[in-house]
């Protein structure tokens, strides 16, 4: 499996209709491919080249440039240590050391079961809460190897399954634009000077239209 | 110190449970900005945001209104590219800021469109930030149904669609022209500035502006309070307030927001109220004033205020607002090199000299840690980082598009011209004079601080 079901289908061509040139929805398309299947799939190239208007190389162009994008199969918990300074000087390193340890793999390759892939990750965006990582994206704080101990059983037997979605989900919660309330996507083409963009105020002082 | 009694601007709802929701954000002042605005000629706001003096937050620090002007007039559509990409080593304050209050980060978005006529709005969130999309997923959602957003906003003439789109983790896009190749669905590789400034020719070929999660969400305030109340705080050039993230061997690490301009680096880093001082009453060795890009500071920089200028005179820039405390304990070489090891990762591979400068830098750094260096591998390192940058100068010169090869310089002429030793341990030898007298015009000066 690796085209999109008819209702990921459906929601791939909304994305790309909120886009002035659909090949701006390549990357978002890729993520939603491995929200299907945790990977980047060879038929999903194929089809993200055919509902953009590229080809399966393009795709592949721009899909390899990016870390998130795995072409490869993925365990179903991707555990990234951060070693970037903040967390280097904190001990992300000791951190990573027992990562490798606990789950038996070097940092880059999948447990035998499947269950877990470890990265060695560059910044998150949590330089405050020190040494920190991520699994699937979603946040750990402040993270000692006990702690880790505890998240790494927790994860297996299912515990945390109601907060961290299988790999390839990022946000569970989508963007929908109502037809009724879109303003439309702005063609970069023929576009002419906005309505409102006049010496006149939108609204009056009582907050109507005036 | 020079701690003020300055009122937060932009965190004011981080200690709410429901601070990001539009409930919570309606009965909080949320969304009066944006009717202010809409209650002024689009000129006027542009006006009011030009004396607030807002300097960009992301790192290049340009004034916010005065990028709004560049767009050339008379072409059509114009569109806006909110960059949040959070990614340079230290920094944390965006993410915070989409995470908690995602509806002032929108409502900036339309206060700008409005004012510079943007006919659609992308706001561009770095990919591992799952929670971040989440609520602003959501944010949006609720404010589409509300009426702030899309057709006919509030029952004006005002229509505008804000698209939540995320990138897949690189660095590099944070840079603006590479955040719009991105965004066109490219490999994230920046563009050559001159022709392509983002004003004048940026996404699909059309004027662009790019600003940064945090400049957009000041907006609000601004149009609510008004810009010369922004103006008032601060001093010289940086107005207002600004968000520090304090990490690194500090007590108590966290993201403060404080008055801009006048707040010292001491206070950060030392104050009760802020990072509480070096954690096992060890003393300091050095700091990042700006993020992983930044050129160190030391000791004798401690008193200089967090102000744009005064930073840029001592040989360094408060870039992203990430301050990294580094303790007397601190291995510089593995700290040099774990910061040379991101820029080489995040190369984007497009000018040679950023791309294998960076990757022999990093190498070279590896080989010291593991006790293979040689004596030659000092002047090595400053003669490769000369060719990236040449004359290892500050501001850096450049020999590629964008500044991310010359940010792996910084660490390098900061970490081994001041801890020279530190690295001749390494490699059981002395640097070689002559390389070092080409090195020695960079880095931080010692400035005189007047006491206050």
């Amino acid at each position: 499996m690796a085209r999109f079901t008819s209702g990921n289908d459906v929601i791939a061509r909304e994305i790309i209709d909120r886009y002035p040139v659909a090949k701006s929805a390549v990357i978002p398309l890729c993520h939603l491919a491995q929200e299907q299947d945790g990977h980047l799939a060879d038929d999903a190239l194929v089809q993200i080249g055919e509902l953009v208007g590229i080809t399966p190389a393009e795709v592949l162009g721009t899909a390899s440039f990016y870390e998130m994008l795995k072409r490869e199969p993925c365990g179903r918990y991707l555990v990234n240590v951060c070693t970037s300074i903040s967390c280097h000087l904190m001990g992300g390193d000791e951190l990573l050391h027992h990562a490798e340890q606990r789950l038996g793999v070097r940092a880059g390759a999948t447990t035998a079961d499947g269950l877990f892939t470890l990265e060695e990750y560059e910044c998150q965006a949590a330089c405050t809460e020190a040494p920190a990582l991520q699994v699937n994206y979603r946040y750990f704080h402040n993270v000692t190897p006990a702690d880790f101990d505890t998240l790494v059983d927790d994860l297996a037997a299912g515990r945390l399954a109601d907060t961290i979605p299988p790999h390839g989900t990022l946000a569970r919660i989508r963007q929908r634009i109502p037809s009724d309330r879109a303003a439309g996507a702005a063609s970069p083409i023929g576009g002419a000077q906005p309505g409102w963009l006049t010496d006149s105020p939108a609204l009056t002082d009582d907050g109507s239209n005036p | 110190m020079t701690i003020t009694d300055a009122k937060p601007i932009v965190s004011t709802r981080w200690a709410l449970d429901d601070g990001h929701t539009l409930d919570r954000y309606l009965t909080t002042g949320g969304y009066e900005g944006l009717r202010a605005a809409l209650r002024r000629p689009p000129g006027q706001v542009v006006e009011e945001v030009k004396a607030a003096s807002l300097l960009g937050r992301g790192g290049a620090g340009f004034p916010a209104g005065v990028k709004w002007g560049f767009c050339p007039p008379g072409v059509f559509p114009r569109y806006l590219v909110v960059n949040g990409d959070e990614s340079e080593p230290g920094t944390y304050k965006d993410r915070i800021l989409m995470e908690r209050d995602p509806h002032q980060l929108i409502e900036g978005v339309l206060i700008a469109c409005y004012a510079v006529g943007l006919a659609q709005a992308f706001l561009y969130v770095r990919g591992e930030m799952a929670l971040a999309q989440e609520r602003i997923a959501t944010a949006l959602n609720e404010a589409y149904a509300a009426g702030y957003i899309g057709r006919n906003i509030l029952g004006s003439d005002f229509s505008v669609d804000v698209v939540l789109h995320w990138g897949a983790g690189a660095y590099i896009v944070g840079e603006e022209t590479a955040l719009i190749e991105s965004l066109e669905g490219s490999r994230g590789m920046p563009r050559l500035k001159p022709p392509y400034f983002p004003a004048a020719i940026g996404l699909y070929g059309q004027p662009t502006i790019v600003n940064n999660v945090e400049t957009l969400s000041n907006l609000p305030w601004i149009l609510s309070n008004g810009g010369a109340a922004f103006g008032a705080l601060g001093a010289e050039t940086s107005r207002g307030t600004r968000l520090f993230a304090v990490s690194g061997h500090v007590k108590k690490p966290g993201v403060f927001e404080v008055e801009f301009g006048v707040t010292t680096f001491r206070d950060l880093i030392e104050s009760q109220l802020y990072g509480g001082g070096i954690r096992g009453g060890k003393d300091l060795k050095a700091f990042i004033p700006g993020g992983a890009s930044a050129p160190w500071f030391y000791e004798e920089h401690l008193d200089l205020p967090l102000e744009a200028g005064a930073v840029g005179k001592a040989g360094s820039m408060l870039g992203s607002g990430a301050v990294v405390v580094m303790d007397s304990d601190t291995d510089v070489v593995k700290a040099c090199h774990r910061l040379v090891r991101f820029f080489s990762r995040e190369s984007c591979g497009k000018c040679t000299p950023c791309r294998e400068g960076t990757g022999w830098l990093e190498k070279i750094l590896r080989r010291i840690i593991e006790g293979q260096g040689r004596p030659s591998d000092l002047a090595m390192l400053l003669d490769v980082s000369d060719n990236i940058s040449p004359g290892i100068a500050w501001p850096p010169r450049q020999t590629t598009i964008c500044p991310l090869g010359p940010s792996a310089v910084s660490p390098i002429a900061s970490a081994l011209l001041r801890f020279r030793e530190e690295f001749e341990a390494y490699v059981g030898g002395a640097l070689e004079s002559s390389v070092e007298v080409r090195g020695a015009a960079y880095g931080p000066k010692r400035v005189e601080v007047a006491a206050t």
